[in-house]
């Protein structure tokens, strides 16, 4: 699928690009895009070794099995082909405290880590495994203790009560990762029996 | 309370190697043996933060959004939604610097306390930007048949738009 929503981005900028007049900026962005992505990738690089260095030690010292044991009551719902003590397990854990403490370049680092051991569990290399879905949905509809990024921007415009909209978002994060973990598992639960009705073809 | 996000990183960075020191770990062995493992991880999603930033640059050069945005906008009046903040709902999956710009746009406009300040706020506050999550993570590990993710992901950034406008108006008012 993101095929499809690669190719849609690209067409309908080139179209619109020489509809509107822009097309110079789009060819100019192409580029400035690819570079970047460079940028952050450098960025990432920093992150992804600090937070994996740290992941190291706090795994040595027990504090993601710890983690790991206080979360499984739901955790164990959610992802049940990973074990719950596994090294998958750990890292979804991390990155789940993570996005709640709005550590943000964190969280990153700690779900690809979780990504690659659901890696392994997988029976079919390059198709998405149910926890893998399951995982993503929930880190696009992430909930977040207290957004400090928000805050900051609302007082740079003159806000006297920065913090006054939390109470909305979090009764409006909340129902939307709910809303994306009944989805995840409604669309698998459909998909699945498509998948063994025998007149479908396998997609 | 806003000093909270200065305070939870080096209080969490501390904790970790506090910790290890007290287990009696070697913890910049450790640290450094961990940190080379996140080298290749990064190195995994390099092509997809290239593929997924160029054809997003191209898109937001485009003008596209606005004419988007413009046809839209009937829909949103006919359903009473605050189409003021439209144009957010349809970046913020697509590109996290994009919305940026697009949201203190807003706050500029119509002011940080105002109900459509604060819409824009619970919106930006309470989603992510699922294109990115989705390219990276299954990036990192070559995934390319995602199946349910896509669809189940952005019906929940919907629900999440409509959320921050009956958030808004339940708790807060008009």
């Amino acid at each position: 699928m993101m095929n499809w929503v690669w190719f849609v981005l690209i067409g309908i900028s080139v179209v619109f690009g020489i509809a509107t007049g822009h097309i110079n900026e789009v060819s100019q962005a192409s580029l400035n895009g690819a570079g970047n992505a460079v940028a952050l990738f450098i960025t990432l690089l920093g992150s992804m070794c600090l937070w994996n260095g740290l992941m190291k030690i706090a795994d040595a010292c027990g504090i993601t099995k710890a983690l790991a044991a206080i979360l499984s009551p739901i955790t164990k719902r959610l992802f049940p082909d990973l074990a719950p003590t596994s090294a998958g397990m750990k890292a979804v854990s991390m990155n789940i405290a993570a996005n709640f403490l709005g550590l943000g370049n964190a969280a990153t680092p700690f779900g690809l880590c979780a990504m690659k051991e659901m890696a392994k569990h997988s029976h079919e290399k390059g198709v998405a495994t149910d926890s893998m879905a399951m995982f993503i949905v929930m880190n696009t509809a992430s909930l977040q203790l207290i957004p400090t990024t928000i805050a900051v921007i609302r007082m740079k415009y003159g806000s006297v009560a920065p913090f006054d909209i939390l109470p909305c978002v979090w009764l409006s994060s909340i129902v939307t990762l709910v809303s994306g973990i009944l989805l995840a598992r409604i669309f698998e639960s459909r998909q699945y029996r498509m998948k063994r009705a025998p007149a479908t073809p396998p997609g | 309370m806003s000093q909270f996000g200065a305070y939870v990183v080096p209080v969490v960075i501390l904790a970790i190697v506090l910790c290890g020191i007290i287990k009696k770990q070697k913890v910049f062995d450790l640290f450094l043996s961990g940190a080379k493992e996140g080298i290749s991880i990064a190195v995994n999603i390099l092509p997809a933060l290239v593929g997924l930033m160029m054809a997003i640059e191209m898109f937001k050069a485009s003008g596209a959004l606005d004419c988007i945005v413009a046809a839209l906008a009937p829909v949103g009046n006919a359903l009473h939604f605050p189409s003021e903040i439209v144009p957010l709902a349809l970046m913020r999956p697509v590109s996290g610097s994009g919305s940026l710009s697009v949201y203190e746009g807003i706050l500029r406009t119509y002011g940080a306390d105002s109900y459509i300040g604060r819409v824009a706020s619970v919106l930006q506050g309470s989603t992510e930007t699922t294109f990115y999550t989705v390219a990276i993570y299954y990036g990192s590990v070559s995934v390319s048949k995602t199946r349910h993710t896509l669809p189940a992901a952005l019906s929940a950034d919907f629900i999440g738009f409509i959320m921050s406008i009956v958030s808004v108006g339940l708790i807060l008012g008009h």
